[in-house]
This record gives structure tokens, sequence and C-alpha cells, in this order.
């Protein structure tokens, strides 16, 4: 059973975000180990397993990258373990300002308002590569997949942006 | 499969009939022991009525004073009388040192937290199970009978190695774990199930020794930890301990205090915060080593100014703990107070200005944690069948391993909900290499060293190849409780090894087994006794499960000739529980689980598809 399956969705980078909780709970309810606290020792360790698998499900379908990475790795496109380099030198130099950005904050006069644009910034570059995403995972052209691999890839960096900015943020605002 | 359960000859679901489980607040400075009676969580009482014992055990040449008794003898004998043990639990000697430097313990060992007491040495799973013990044995008389099982509470932000002391402890006092329940979480079932609350929960616990903060969801009784923080090393003790240094300040106390006197002092200063949470100023009276009468004077300026620190330490957690669940303070629609510490007046006026709402302090600090745990041991015992109730805990800090020069990877993230499994894949590095070590660690640091060392393994027996080319994938596999476990697989030859992880400071299974047998007399016939009667146990489980299963399932799932194998494996089980040889049993229990494995996969993947069929059908 796939995560999808497992939910009782279609394999699909669209997934219904509000019925997730719900399925999530039902699933809980039949697979936690606390539902198999008097069953055999064999009983529990089978629950742990599955509800396992039901926890790293909704782990992944909930969040759109690592969701369309998941749709990958159905697919036979396995990025978890690779070593790649992105050659994309437009993204690279975006990534560059974004870094320099994010290291000069110290000298800002107002480096909480600079780190909220530069948030703003990543989250519509997010926003487009998602949907970039959504297309090309829906298309059946040759290239959709390996050019969705390097959305994804991309996507990775932006999302590491954004949790660099919010440790930045949590340092700055210290009360 | 509740109608099943009901329906079971000898099972009536009648008021005496009940199972008894308690739910255990095992904490730094007092513990408590709650049970469900006549459908209510109670905290029980010991003879003369109190119901806080004090997690305090005092060694004397052959036997130990536990509780009360014990607190009032540390100031004479402190040497031997170990106070706020679990702040040991699962800790270095070099860790607790550093932390408490003024312990008036003697240490054995420079690794392992031996401390050598008069009847001889004692390690942190000892004194605790002591305290367990004591009980246990005050609810089986309170309930009158044996307990089937048992909740004990654990800090959210306690680690691998904490937890499983905490286990042994109780394996050592002889309870079955139903399950180990992070203590916010308990709170919030003793609070959530009586108003009947949906929405977002912060619960701030701070006790004696340790800060925890958790945001939780609750819906239809799904209590979810979203996100934990905290600080294992943070509580009431800090506070006195500042007290402590401020009275020396004063008097000039200066120099190494006898160590009589600094369990004096100590008192003293609990004594003063006790008092300043409702008088303006209080005056600290003792006797210097040299016999000088000494006063000294402590306002709740004062007292609020010298923990003003460590209370916005907390509060910052509080900051992190939200934002780890992606959620501001205005989502909160309810703030639970856990822990004595959470009396002192000004800690609880800043958290409910930081989360601007009055926090619930309507049950007793001290005992809702017991509660709680009562209340879910009441569930898992089997009590109530029909009860929606699910507690959803996380992993509190990130598990990873140790690779080249000394950094950390991460395998499983911090709040990620458990149990959860996620499989690393490893390769040799030189040709023709059969063993590889692994180094599990635990925390948020980049650093191996700044990290908790949770265990170092070899997985051996891989077969020699060049160099990079073996596959070997080393599955972490968390439980309910929090628990690690690892196996290993070399992908190509399908070699598999299971490690038993077992924290650098705890103790071996072996270890507890001897324990066990020097702590009951007539010591190798009740061992064998009772770890015959546990397979017997588990043997008449495993039947009744499984021939539950094939009634309910069997004609649907398997072929005439699978299920007259099961049933066969069934009536062979049964028969040779019947017989005095406890490894018999247990390796015909593993034979029927091999047998019937297919067969519970396929039922389990059944109810999933089952449940969701009766939902389409709902839907047209």
């Amino acid at each position: 059973m796939n995560h999808f399956e497992l939910f009782n969705i279609p394999v699909s980078f669209d997934v219904d975000l509000s019925t997730l909780p719900q399925t999530y709970q039902q699933l809980q309810r039949l697979t936690h180990p606390d539902k198999f606290a008097n069953g055999s020792e064999q009983d529990k360790l089978r629950a742990v397993q599955k509800n396992s698998q039901v926890n790293d499900a909704y782990s992944v379908l909930k969040s759109p990258l690592s969701r369309a990475e998941y749709l990958l790795s159905l697919r036979g496109i396995d990025l978890k373990h690779e070593q790649h380099t992105i050659k994309d030198t437009v993204f690279l130099m975006q990534q560059m300002e974004w870094r320099e950005e994010l290291a000069d904050i110290a000298d800002s006069s107002d480096p909480l308002g600079v780190l909220e644009s530069l948030e703003d910034e990543i989250n519509q570059t997010i926003k487009s590569d998602l949907a970039k995403l959504k297309s090309l995972l829906d298309s059946d052209h040759a290239m959709a997949e390996q050019n969705a691999a390097n959305i994804i890839r991309q996507l990775k960096f932006s999302y590491k942006m954004l949790s660099e900015i919010a440790l930045k943020e949590d340092v700055l605002s210290d009360f | 499969m509740a109608f099943l359960q009901i329906s079971e000859p000898g099972q009536s679901a009648a008021p005496h009939q009940r199972k008894l489980a308690v739910g255990i607040d095992l904490g730094t400075t007092n513990s408590l022991v709650a049970s469900v009676r006549s459908g209510e969580a109670l905290t029980l009482p010991d003879t003369k009525g109190r119901y806080l014992l004090p997690s305090v055990v005092r060694y004397l040449d052959d036997s130990e004073v536990i509780g009360q008794e014990a607190k009032q003898q540390a100031s004479i004998d402190p040497s031997n009388t170990i106070v706020s043990v679990k702040r040991f639990l699962g800790r270095s000697v070099k860790d607790i040192q550093t932390a408490y430097p003024n312990l008036p313990y003697h240490f054995t060992d420079s690794l392992s937290p031996v401390m050598s007491v008069a009847s001889g040495d004692v390690n942190p799973i000892q004194v605790s199970a002591k305290i367990l013990n004591e009980l246990k044995s005050r609810a089986e008389k309170t309930l009158g009978g044996e307990l089937q099982g048992a909740v004990i509470t654990v800090p959210a932000y306690f680690d691998d190695a904490q937890r499983q002391g905490t286990k042994d402890a109780a394996a050592l006092a002889g309870l079955k774990v139903l399950r180990l329940l992070n203590e916010p979480t308990a709170a919030a079932v003793a609070y959530g199930l009586d108003s009947g609350q949906e929405g977002i929960i912060a619960v701030y616990d701070l006790g004696g020794g340790t800060f925890d903060i958790s945001i939780l969801h609750l819906s239809k009784g799904i209590f979810e930890v979203l996100s934990t923080g905290g600080d294992s090393a943070l509580g009431g003790d800090d506070f006195d301990a500042l007290l402590v240094e401020f009275i020396r300040q004063q008097s000039q106390l200066t120099g190494e205090l006898s160590k009589s006197l600094h369990r004096v002092l100590l008192d003293k200063a609990k004594e003063a915060k006790e008092a300043l949470s409702h008088e303006p100023v209080f005056t600290v009276q003792f006797e210097d080593d040299a016999g000088k009468h000494i006063s000294v004077m402590i306002s709740i300026d004062i007292f609020e100014q010298l923990i003003a620190p460590l209370v916005k330490n907390t509060l910052r957690a509080c900051r992190r703990a939200l934002k780890d669940a992606e959620l501001v303070k205005q989502q909160v629609i309810e703030v639970v107070m856990v822990g004595g510490s959470t009396r002192v007046p000004s800690v609880c006026q800043q958290v409910g200005d930081f989360f601007q709402r009055s926090p619930l302090t309507s049950i007793d600090p001290d005992q809702v944690v017991a509660i709680g745990a009562a209340i879910q041991a009441d569930v898992l015992v089997g009590n109530k069948p029909d009860s929606d109730m699910l507690l959803l805990d996380v992993l509190p800090l990130s598990l990873g391993i140790e690779t080249m020069g000394g950094l950390t990877e991460k395998v499983i993230q911090r709040n990620t909900t458990i149990p959860v499994a996620k499989a690393q894949e490893f390769t040799t590095f030189k040709d023709g290499q059969t063993a590889m070590m692994v180094h599990v660690v635990q925390g948020e640091r980049e650093l191996v060293a700044d990290c908790r060392s949770l265990a170092k393994f070899t997985l051996r027996g891989i077969p020699p190849m060049a160099a990079g080319a073996a596959h070997i994938r080393v599955t972490f596999q968390v439980d309910a409780d929090g628990l690690l476990n690892v196996s290993a697989m070399e992908k190509s030859t399908g070699v598999h090894t299971e490690i038993q992880v077992k924290p650098s400071y705890g103790l071996e299974d072996s270890e507890i087994a001897t324990m066990l047998k020097a702590s009951m007399d007539n010591a190798q016939q009740d061992m064998q006794a009772r770890m015959l009667k546990e397979q017997q146990v588990e043997a008449s489980r495993v039947q009744e499960n499984l021939q539950g299963a094939l009634d309910a399932d069997g004609l649907f799932l398997l072929s005439t000739s699978e299920i007259q194998a099961i049933e066969a494996g069934i009536s062979r089980l049964n028969e040779l529980a019947k017989g005095t040889d406890k490894d018999i049993i247990k390796a015909a229990i593993q034979q029927l689980d091999k047998l019937s494995e297919t067969f519970a996969q396929k039922r389990m993947d059944q109810s999933i598809k089952r449940a969701f069929s009766g939902q389409s059908v709902d839907r047209i």
C-alpha cells in the first residue's frame, strides 16, 4: 500500500487538504499501538509498524514539497539520497543574493523589516515554483519528470532559506 | 471488535471485575499514584491520608525508608538519602556533577552514576524502582488486588536514555507499563475530557527539576501533540538553589559548607519559596557550622528578581514551541498549568501575560498529571472498550547518527509524531570491509559532541565487497513510548541484524534480571515461576486474539487449508502452554506468530479498507 492508497486518495499532486486530517484520525484509530494494548507482542509490533507508515504518509502528503518528491519516487526517481549539483545559473545567482542579504542583516537599520521583505520574496518564488511543479507532474511530456526534479531541488533551497530566516528572526526578536 | 470482547465469557463489565490499572506521576520532588474508581480518577492516599509521596529514598544498612519520613531525615543523613533522583536518570556522573556541583552523594564510578549508600551501591534506576514499588503496593492495598498495568508519566523533553531508565525502573518494581506518557499530555487529558473542548491547548509544566511546554490539538477525543519544548534541567529546584546562593551571600557564608548545613539551607529556601507565594516578606533563620545564629530577610521583589531570568527562559521555549507548531499565540484557546512551581504567583502571571489569557488552575497542579495518566491507564487496560480517546505524542529531540568529521546527520526530526520509522542507507568505504560502526545521538546541535550519545554499535557480517558496493539499510524505529529500536540489513544478501539500543548510562536487560532476582525472596524459584507465568499469559493472549480474528475474518481472508494450519498451531500452543518449560512456550508463540503473520497483516489492511468503504457508502 503506498501513501496515497493508505489514505484512500488518487495518486496525484492535488490533495484535498481539508479532508486529510479526518482520514488521518480515522487511520490512527485503526492502527495506533494503544488500540492493541491488550494484544499479543506480535500484534503490538505490527501496530507500531503500520502506525509508523500512517504517520510518515501523513507528513509526506501534507506538504507539497515532500508530496512531489514522493510522487517522483513512485515513478522511479529517487531524490532522497542523490548528490546533485544545480547548474541553473539564474537560480544560483538568486540564491547568492539572498544569502548575502541574510548575512548583512545585522548591519541593517531595520533588520526585522528586511527579513520580512526577504521572506515575502522567497514565498513568492515558492508559490510560482509549486504552480510549475503541479503542471509538470500532471503532464506526460518526456522531460516533465526531470524538470520537476529540478524544481524540487530548487524548492528545497528556498525552504531552507525560510527556516534560516526564521532562526534569524528568533534571535533578533528575543526579549 | 468491541462486541466480541464484551460477549466473551468472564469479561463482564461489572464494576467489581474491572481490571486494576493506575497512573503514576514519577516526579522529581513528589510522586503520586491515581486510579479510576466508580468513573472518577482520584489520587490514592497512603494510610495517613497523604497523597504526595516525596521522591526521597533513605538507605539504611539493610532496609530503606521511602517518602515523607526519608525526606525529614535528609538533613541528618544526606549522603544516604537520595533526593530528586529523577534528575540523574540516563545521565553520566560528569553531566550530573556539572549541573549540580553540591550533591552530598559518593559516586563510585567515573561514568555511570552509581552511588555508595549504607546498604551498598545503588544506581538511579534502582532508586526510582523503590519509589515506584512503594506506590504500587499503596495502590494494591487500596484497590484490593494485583495491578494489571500502569501508565507512567515522563517529561515530554525526556530523551531516549531517560525514558528507557524510567521503563527499566518499572520493570524492576514489577509493574507492567501500558505506556510511558508525556506529562503535559496527561495534564491535558485530565482537563480536556472534563470540559470536552476542541482546539489548540498549551500546557505549561514547571516541576521540581524539569520544564516542559507542549502545544496540543484536541479533536473528537484525539489529543495530538503538535510540538514540545523545554529544558530537562530547569525547575523549582533551581529557584531553591538561587535562594540558597542569595542566603549565603547575605550571611557571608563563603567557602565550603558542611553537607548538612547545605541541606538545611535548601530546606529553608523551599520554605521561603512557599511562604513568598502568599506573603510579601519571609525571614530565614538558621545556625551556621560554627553554631552562630543567622537570619536573612527575603522580600517577594528580591525573589522575583532572582528567578526572572529562569521564567524568561521558559517563555522563550513557549514561543519556540508555538513557532514549531506553525501557530501564533492568539490561536491558543486554553493554557493548562502543571507542576508545583506554577504556584509561584509571578510565574502564573507572566505565563498569563504571554498567552494573553488566564491559565487553567482548577485541578491541583500537583495531581493533574497523575489523574490524566489514570484516565489513560483505565482505557488502555481495557475497562472502556468504547472510548475514542487516543493520545498522539511526538519525538521531543531529533535522532541522528555520527558522520565523518564528528558531525550529526539527522535521521528523524524532532516533533515528528510517534511511532515513527525511518531508514538510512550506509555503504562501506574500504574494499573487503566486513564491519561498520554506527553512533546514534539525540539532540539538535550539529556537532556530535554537543548531542547526547545514545548508543554505539557495530554492524558485523557484511559480506566482503569492493568499497561502496555494500548497501546497508539501517532502520530506526521509535515506538509510542518514544523508545528507539534499530535494525540493520545488508541489501544484496539480506543479512539481518537486530540491535538493541541501550543507553550508555542505563542497564542491560541481564542486569535488570539479576536485580529482579536479588530483590525477591527464594530468588531462583520465584523468578522461574514468574517468567513461566508471563509466558503462559502471553500464550493465552495470543490464542484468544488469533481465535477471535479467525472467527471474524478467517473465512473471508484465508483458504480452508490456511485456517486449518493456524488452528492446528493454536491447539499446539494450547497444549504446550500447560507445560512448565517457558522456553518451549516462547518458541511455540513465535512459531504461531510467524504462521499467522500474513493473515494478521491482511486483517489490518482489510480493517482500513472496510473503514473507507463504509465512508464512501455514507457519501453516496
